[in-house]
Order: C-alpha cells, then structure tokens, then sequence
C-alpha cells in the first residue's frame, strides 16, 4: 500500500483533485437549480409545480450512471462535443438537484406557514416573503442534510471513472491494472475517499445534534 | 476532543487489520489447478464478451461467441477428454488479472498479450495469435499512421488494462489517452467523438470495422502483440497442459479450421499467414 | 426510422429484460439481507454495548462514507483472499447488501433516536425490561416512521445496481451497452428504454412509500422524522 502511494502518488493525487473540483463545481450548480425547483414546488401556480415535481420525479428514478452515459455518449453523437469530465459532472449536477430540491423543499415547508402569511400581510408580495422571510429560516434547517448531500455527491462522482473523467476512481482503475496491485490500490483510493468524506460527515452530525 | 482522538486510534487500528489482512492472504493457496479441473471435469476460462471474432456476446441467444471461444472449447476437449466441459467467465481487461490471482477463474484466453511485465504475476502459454496493435479512426479522418496522433490535443481512446494503452505513449508519447472500461464502450465512446482514433490489436479492430463500415483500420500493425494463454503462477502443470493441447489442436487442423472459421472474410486480415 | 425500430426488436426486447431480471434478482435479495442486517446493525449502534457499539458504529460510518463501486470491487476482488469466490451476481448482492445495511442501520439508529425518551421511561416504569420496552413499545413506532426512509434508501439500491456493470453483472444496464455497443443506431432508443425501466420500478417503490406512509397516518412528520428522511436519502 506504501509502495502504491509511492509510486503512484501523483497520479492519486491528481485524481483526489478532479473528484474535488467536480464535485463542488456540482455542488454549486445543483444547489441552484436545487432551490429553483424547490421553491417552484410550493409556489401556488399549479403549472409550475408540476413541471417541478416532473423534474425531481424523472432525475431521482434513473440511475444516475444512465444519466451521464447518456450526456457521454448521446449528446456529441449528436449536438456537441463534451468531455467525459463535463459529461460527468453535468450528470452529477441533474441528478443531485432532484434530492437537493426535496431537503430544501422539506426545509420550506418546516418553516411554520405563519410566517408566510404574517409576510403577506405586512405587505410582502409571495417572491419577497419567500426571499426575506422563508428561506432564510429554511436554510439554517436544511443545512445537516445539505452536507450529506454533498458526501454524496463526493462519492457519486466515483461514476466519473465509468467515462474516463480522470478522478480518483478512474486513476485507482488505471494504476490497480498497471501496479497489479488491485486490493492494495483500491485500499489507497478508498482511504482518500475517507479523507474527503469522513471528516465532513462527523462535523455534519455534530451541527445536526446542535441545531437539534 | 478526547472522542475524535479516540476514533482517529481505531481507525488505525480497523486500516493495520485489513493492510495485514490482506498483505497475508495474497499469496493464494498453492492447489493443484489442472487436477482439480480433471476432477471435476470443467475449466473455468476468462474470455471477453464484448470483442467481435474473438469473444462477443449474441444478444440472440445470452451466447459468449468467437475465435477465442471455439479455441478454449477444443482445447478442453484435448485436456479433460471428449466429457470435458468449458465455462466460460466475461472479464475485462480490467478484471482478468484480479480473477485469475483469486482462482475465480482457472485460465485467461482474453486477448492478452505476453509481456513481461505480466509474466512477472502469471504464467504464460506460448502464442496461440500473433496480432499487433494499430488504430481505427473514422474513414476519411486526417489521421493516416500512428506518428500523426503524435500532437498535442490529439486524443486516443483504450481499455484500462490493456497494454495498447502502455505502447501508445511510446509512439504518441504527446497524444492524450482516455480508458474506458472494456471494448465496445470504447467503440461508442470514438463514435460519440470522444476521440481521434481507438487503438488495440489489429484482430478486434478488424471486427469492430466489420460491423461498422464507417470506421478503418488505418497505418498497419506498429507492434507484434503475441496472445498468450495465463494461468497462475505455480500451475507450471496447467501451463504445459495448455502447451501441448495447443499443439494438438494445431497439428490435426482444427485451429486452422477455427481461423478460416472466423477470419476469412475479414478484410485486410492475414489470415493464411496466420495459419499454423 | 427504421433501425431505430429495430431496436425494439423481440431479440432486443428479451435481452434488454434478461438484464432487467438480473436486476430485479440482485435488487430483492440485497434488500432482504440489508433490512435484516441493517435493524440488527442500527439496534447494536443505538444500545450502547461497552466496545462492541463503537466498533460497529465507526464501521458503518466508513462504509458509509466510500463509493459503491469501491465496496463492490472489494467484495468481488478481495473475497477470493478468504475462500470465497463470488460470480459477479453474487458479489453484487453481498457488495449492495454491505452499503445498504449500513444505510439502514444508520436509519434505524436515527429512527429510534427520534422517539421520545419518555416512551422508554414509561415503559420501564410499568415493569418491562429495557429489551422488552425496545422489542414491544420503541421499535415498532421507530419502524414506522422510518419506513419512507427505508424505501427511498431502496430506491438508491434498485438505481445503484447499475454500477456493478463494472464487473460485468449482466444487468440492464450492461445489456442495453451491449446492444447499442454494437449498433451504434440503437443509442438512443437503448437509453430510453433504460430511462423508461429503471424509471417503473423505481417510483413504483416510492409510490409504495407514499402509500404506505399515508397508510400509517405519518403523513404529518415530526422535524426529527423529517431528518430522518433526509439522511436516508443519502
């Protein structure tokens, strides 16, 4: 296991990067269109609520490595070239914006309705009660599961490796067949993992019990 | 405080464990392979199902079939006798090393090249293919040889694992390499415009071009990539079983027969130069 | 036009639902062993035994916090170091019965956490024995609250098995690759059909959920069950 970080150090490191960049380039995207949808899903057009509810239904129940074959395989095929890396984090992006969408809808709806209505009634129109009133309050509930979110996404960026997206997963494959190696090698991608999500997953749990 | 240090001690502790776990176990009991197999009157062999001519999966009838299986069927027959049955195990370039080191499989007849490097981990039968690697691009593409993916920006696709990926950045030590994880997510991976060219050995991009006529094999073969049989280290019996049931199968003629079988119709293929 | 109704073709059709088979196969029996496993595992974690609790709690947190597809690699290359030698479905379905176990017993660690400490001194109170009052009064309302939970983490299960291609389990998503892996014409309606598949049994599963949390009258969710969910969800 030593001799693999030794001889393979770079090129695990260069992995722990790109699974990093990808995931909180995702995390970023998803966390907007996440929120989007969330609030659509409780605004009282009806239209709107149910493309929304469509959107988080259709992303939440296909796999997510089905999505990004499709955004790598598909789509240069036939519209535009994208990289197996942006493919990959375009997928990662879809299919974590339908969970963020319910944690932050859950989270809008656990804010009491009566600040809703004492917004409305002070004058505020439903957009600025939303943006002033709700959401704030919203947040600070949705912000624990926010992080397991992001674990997630951590680990769910593994599905890079399955189009040579050059992360952490796809470089343990590489070097697990050029060392051979596999246990060893996968021993040092799983500790490298544990590096990013461990930590964040306790400070997670922490903030749950504090907040609680 | 006191908790996360605490924790951090038995993480030590829960990684030392497994490190020695499987440090120790690595060296895989020494059993007698070829003696179970007679017992039991079955090779397990690891062949590849997604390789058209050598080992493809027919979606007609969940059948592995190819050069490589027909190969593996007769030369069971000649090491276990007539009752002698072969099954048969879909690998990867990826996996097949790991399989055959943990005995889920017995021998690997998967388009693998004799190397060195591998025969340092397993043993090698001699050749029974003489291929050699060259690249596939989409007909009418700039690129001619090998030499002309020698820039930057060019981009080759290849199967983790497979040792095309390693002689590649010997003669385009410029080109980016992507791995994919078997042969026919490469394939859809060059057709999607993932890359300039596809390289592996000329016999399975030799079947990819039957099937999609759009795409050739351009330049001619740049290395020789010699097919061996593997089987673990220590089953010398195993190997030399495999040696002189090849040598059976060529000399009463069914190897030719499987070659014209599965390869005369191949455009630009040798076949009768590879005939033994 | 054509082709791609080929694609559909009754040859393609059964082997696309060969794959879902498979699936279907892994999916079930890895539930069955993470449900049975995850309680036992969750219920371990959530009473405190000196030693035995901690060690199993950090074991659920590291599998927890790694990538399937490693566990799954784990289990199919590593196994064989012990003397077992799985084939790619049954790696699979130890590989899935691992990770899902460890999500649920974090469920179920979280599910009984959330009822009240009151139900247990209660029921101390009128005479039962702490493993009585955990079998007869906290359990049965912790499992209920935790049942959207535990459908939704099954519904990752059913979608995560499509990462085992990577070992070649011959499942729907590995058949539908081949099929498009040689015609390239068939892509598109491959993945649809993929879409289309995955996507039935999936919400069939969450609407089950719905049904049966309306069914237990939990529609009405306490925060804490709320973040129960949640972190199924993961």
């Amino acid at each position: 296991m030593i001799s693999i970080f030794q001889n393979y150090g770079g090129a695990l490191l260069y992995g722990l990067g790109q699974t990093l960049l990808c995931s909180i380039i995702a995390l970023i995207f998803a966390l907007i269109i996440g929120s989007g949808f969330a609030i659509l899903e409780v605004v009282p057009n009806k239209f709107l609520r149910i493309i929304a509810k469509i959107y988080i239904e259709v992303f939440r129940n296909i796999p997510l490595l089905v999505i990004t074959m499709f955004f790598y395989v598909v789509i240069p095929m036939y519209i535009v070239e994208i990289s197996g890396f942006v493919s990959g984090t375009i997928g990662l992006i879809l299919y974590s914006s339908a969970f963020i969408a319910e944690t932050v809808r859950s989270g809008i709806q656990s804010v009491d309705p009566g600040q809703m209505e004492g917004a409305r009634a002070n004058g505020l129109s439903f957009w600025q009660g939303m943006r002033y009133i709700v959401l704030p309050q919203a947040f600070r509930y949705v912000i624990p599961p926010l992080g397991n979110q992001f674990i997630n996404l951590v680990k769910n960026s593994s599905v890079l490796a399955f189009v040579a997206g050059f992360d952490l997963m796809y470089q343990g494959n590489v070097i697990a067949s050029d060392s051979l190696q596999s246990m060893s090698t996968y021993l040092c991608v799983g500790v490298l993992y544990l590096i990013l999500t461990l930590p964040l997953s306790y400070y997670m749990r922490y903030l749950e019990k504090k907040l609680a | 405080m006191k908790k996360i240090i605490s924790r951090i001690g038995l993480l030590l502790t829960l990684l030392l464990m497994v490190v020695s776990l499987s440090a120790c176990s690595s060296s895989a009991s020494q059993k007698n392979v070829l003696k179970d197999d007679k017992q039991t009157k079955t090779i397990t062999w690891g062949v590849k199902a997604d390789t058209k001519l050598f080992g493809l999966m027919d979606v007609r009838d969940n059948q592995i079939k190819g050069f490589e299986i027909d190969l593996a069927k007769a030369m069971t027959k000649q090491i276990l006798g007539k009752d002698g049955k072969a099954r048969f195990i879909q690998v990867t370039s990826q996996t097949r090393m790991p399989l055959l080191r943990n005995g889920n499989i017995d021998a690997i007849m998967a388009t693998m090249t004799i190397t060195p490097e591998r025969a340092k981990q397993v043993d090698f039968s001699r050749s029974y293919f003489d291929a050699g690697q060259a690249i596939l691009v989409k007909n009418g593409s700039p690129i001619k040889n090998v030499k002309d993916l020698n820039h930057n920006g060019a981009v080759v696709l290849g199967v983790v694992g497979s040792n095309s990926v390693q002689n590649i950045k010997k003669f385009a030590p410029k080109a980016k390499v992507l791995q994919l994880s078997d042969y026919s997510q490469a394939l859809t991976a060059l057709k999607s415009g993932q890359g300039d060219a596809l390289t592996t050995d000329n016999g399975i991009l030799y079947g990819m071009s039957i099937e999609n006529p759009g795409y050739s094999v351009v330049g001619g073969t740049f290395t020789k990539e010699p097919y061996g049989i593997a089987v673990d280290k220590g089953q010398g019996q195993m190997r030399d079983a495999m040696n002189s049931a090849l040598t059976k199968v060529e000399n009463n003629g069914q190897y030719n027969k499987l070659l014209y079988k599965w390869f005369h119709k191949v455009k630009g293929f040798d076949f009768r130069g590879a005939e033994r | 036009m054509l082709t791609v109704l080929g694609a559909y073709s009754w040859i393609n059709i059964r082997f696309l639902l060969e794959g879902a088979w498979v699936t279907i196969l892994v999916s079930v029996c890895s539930i069955i062993l993470s449900y049975i496993f995850g309680v036992i595992l969750g219920i371990i974690r959530y009473v405190q035994i000196k030693y035995l609790s901690a060690i199993v709690g950090f074991v659920i947190d590291i599998i927890r916090n790694l990538p399937l597809i490693l566990i799954i690699f784990f289990t199919y290359f590593g196994l064989p170091n012990i003397g077992f030698k799985p084939d790619p479905i049954w790696a699979s379905v130890i590989a899935m019965a691992i990770f899902e176990s460890a999500m649920v017993a974090e469920i179920v660690r979280a599910g009984i956490v959330s009822i009240p400490t009151g139900q247990m001194e209660g029921a101390r109170s009128t005479g039962m024995s702490y493993w009585q009052a955990l079998r007869y009064i906290i359990l049965p309302q912790a499992i209920k609250n935790m049942i959207p939970a535990i459908v939704s983490q099954f519904i990752s299960l059913v979608k995560d098995t499509s990462l085992a291609t990577i070992i070649v389990l011959p499942d729907l998503m590995n058949h539908a690759q081949i099929i498009y892996g040689q015609n390239t014409n068939y892509t598109i309606p491959m993945f649809l059909a993929l879409a289309v598949m995955y996507f039935i049994v999936c919400y069939s599963l969450s609407l089950l959920s719905q049904y049966l949390d309306h069914r237990l009258g939990t529609a009405k969710k306490s925060g804490e069950v709320e973040e129960v969910v949640q972190s199924a969800e993961r």
